[in-house]
């Protein structure tokens, strides 16, 4: 009897059990627990998320001001769109898609190369580059800024200046060394196996590259994809610097110019954080399963 | 002493065979070796050019007095000993170090309560979570103007009027020199809280229910439950999670830099503004510089220090 109900227990999910499926002990059935459980998440769903809905609100008022601001607009406008047009928005915008786009694919790509020597070769010097892999990440632009910036105005021996190009900005996030690190993780767990019968059939590197192993490693093109889209469009100090004049800036960077110019009113400011939210809103939607692995496994591997 | 006679006659009537495999071998490697470093020749050199050379240059014009058209003089560790007795940079280390401590167990407290509300398979907790994990998703510029927003200092503003409500006064937030630095470890905490939320919760999968029942069957507390069974299993996720945000705390600049820019009255100054504001608008490259390698070095004894310890307590 006893025995049959422990066995039971498991399967049927509002068992009495199932206040041990949490730390905490949330009881699935209504009473005082589950409204308090309620009443916390709306808590916390307003801290954390409402402050969107009131920016995306504002964004679309006619009035919007800091000091009025509500969850749904009052008179319906895209007029701050309109002004942030005249502002040369959409000239911000398109350097932040042809930034993120470039980068991330010369990030992404590079990556998979490096990876792909670092996780299926054995060759001399390899703990030295995965050494100097791993010191790419404790320099980034913060630290070597005022140095960098130097070396984007006179690139050394070539002695052209990338200035004002978006080359400046997409050249130096092609290297980073935590996509590197994931995709050769997740390189070394593909079976040799495959890689030798492939290499009978007289497959070169190249093929066995992009026919053999990558399609392999789909979900980890997910995971360093998103995580480079986020960390090119979060970019602020590089941009900053790679720039010569402020219609060479980024979107988010422009928020800045935007704020200080007097003659246009914060909801214009407003719409122009809602359209450099909207790209990694698409991204982190559609590839929420890659980004949420990725994290975990960052966390685990360390 | 057998085995060696036999082995050599064997491969000596056939030196041709011998050699051509060897040669056949080497060409393959050598062959394999330069596919090897073909492959890892883009990220040689984009590192190269845009972190190691960087990195040189940032530590060679610390030891020179930096000045454009009349050439650089060498002054060896005066820059840094000019940051170093920088009254404005100390006070900027201790808000750096402020910020960090505030920052990332703020972070990590917040996330943690999060992860255990959060926890569950219910659909309505997943989309809970999906919501909630936007302000990490959302770039650290656009999270500050969103916050420049909400943080606005009149009565009417929209933290002020919530405040109102609950019968408190208008706070002047990033206005206030008392209140900036504050309001600004708030919008770290955040916008750093559902990631760890997510590395917690991932952590919380892996505890044993049994554990559960047991405890609940010796008649265990909430409390105990958390603290012998929860936070022990955590432990591991806990020490990554707060090293990372720790060693990244020390280089933190976007949002300090778009809440505040550093003021009101230097109140918010950390590391970095003061830094870019010498390197950048002052153009005193040589001190920035100086200023820069020490937050490296740093920044590097801080990562070594933490890959012995996580080695260490791997090894026990």
């Amino acid at each position: 009897m006893t025995l049959a109900r422990t066995t039971a227990a498991p399967r049927r999910r509002p068992s009495p059990s199932a206040r041990f499926d949490t730390a905490l002990g949330w009881s699935p059935q209504f009473g005082a627990n589950m409204a308090l459980r309620i009443t916390l998440c709306v808590l916390v769903f307003c801290i954390f998320a409402l402050p969107f809905v009131a920016i995306i609100s504002a964004a679309f008022d006619r009035n919007s001001s800091p000091t009025e601001i509500s969850l749904l607009p009052k008179t319906f406008t895209l007029q701050n769109f309109e002004v942030a047009q005249q502002q040369g928005l959409w000239g911000y915008l398109l350097n932040s898609l042809v930034i993120a786009g470039g980068g991330l694919l010369l990030q992404m790509t590079v990556s998979v190369f490096a990876a792909y020597s670092l996780s299926r070769k054995k060759f001399r010097g390899q703990a030295l580059v995965l050494l100097l892999v791993l010191m790419t990440m404790m320099l980034p632009e913060e630290v070597i800024g005022i140095p960098l910036s130097l070396v984007l105005g006179d690139l050394p021996l070539l002695g052209i200046s990338l200035k004002g190009s978006v080359l400046a900005v997409i050249l130096p996030v092609g290297i980073w060394g935590f996509s590197i690190f994931i995709m050769s993780e997740f390189m070394k767990e593909i079976p040799g196996e495959i890689e030798e019968a492939a290499r009978l059939d007289g497959v070169g590197e190249f093929r066995m590259l992009f026919t053999i192993i990558l399609p392999l490693c789909k979900p980890a093109l997910g995971v360093i994809g998103i995580f480079g889209f986020m960390m090119v469009w979060d970019q602020y100090l590089l941009p900053l610097i790679a720039a010569n004049d402020p219609s060479d800036y980024t979107l988010t960077v422009a928020l800045s110019v935007l704020r200080n110019d007097t003659t246009v009113g914060p909801g214009v400011l407003v719409a122009g954080a809602v359209m450099a939210m909207i790209p990694s809103l698409l991204v982190y939607l559609f590839l929420q399963r890659s980004m949420i692995r990725g994290i975990t496994s960052g966390a685990t591997k360390g | 002493m057998t085995a060696t006679p036999t082995k050599t006659p064997v491969s000596r009537p056939a030196p041709p065979a011998h050699k051509a495999a060897g040669g056949t071998r080497k060409r393959r490697g050598s062959k394999q070796s330069l596919a090897v470093w073909l492959f890892l020749l883009p990220a040689a050199l984009l590192g190269l050019y845009f972190k190691f050379i960087p990195m040189f240059e940032g530590v060679r014009l610390s030891l020179f007095k930096v000045q454009p058209f009349l050439g650089d003089i060498f002054v060896g560790f005066e820059n840094y000993a000019k940051v170093l007795g920088d009254q404005r940079f100390m006070e900027a280390l201790g808000h750096t170090i402020f910020l960090g401590v505030t920052q990332t167990l703020g972070a990590l407290l917040v996330g943690f309560v999060l992860a255990l509300l959060l926890e569950g398979q219910a659909r309505s907790l997943w989309f809970l979570r999906t919501a909630i994990f936007l302000p990490v998703v959302t770039a650290l510029a656009v999270v500050g103007e969103i916050w420049r927003i909400l943080y606005f200092p009149t009565a009417d503003g929209p933290l002020n009027s919530i405040l109102g409500w609950l019968g408190l006064g208008p706070l002047q937030f990033l206005n206030g020199t008392d209140t900036a630095l504050w309001s600004i470890a708030v919008v770290g905490i955040w916008s750093g809280a559902p990631y760890n939320m997510v590395i917690i919760l991932a952590g919380l999968t892996g505890v044993d229910r049994s554990l559960y029942e047991s405890a609940g069957v010796d008649g265990a507390t909430v409390w105990q439950r958390l603290r012998y069974i929860t936070l022990p299993a955590l432990r591991p996720s806990l020490v990554i999670v707060l090293t990372l945000a720790a060693i990244r705390s020390l280089r933190s600049f976007t949002e300090v830099y778009v809440l505040t820019g550093g003021g009101p009255a230097g109140s918010t100054e950390v590391w970095m503004t003061r830094m870019y504001s010498l390197g950048f608008q002052r153009n005193d490259i040589g001190v920035a510089s100086a200023a820069a390698v020490l937050l490296l070095v740093v920044t590097l004894l801080l990562t070594v220090g933490t890959q012995y310890l996580a080695k260490r307590k791997a090894d026990r």
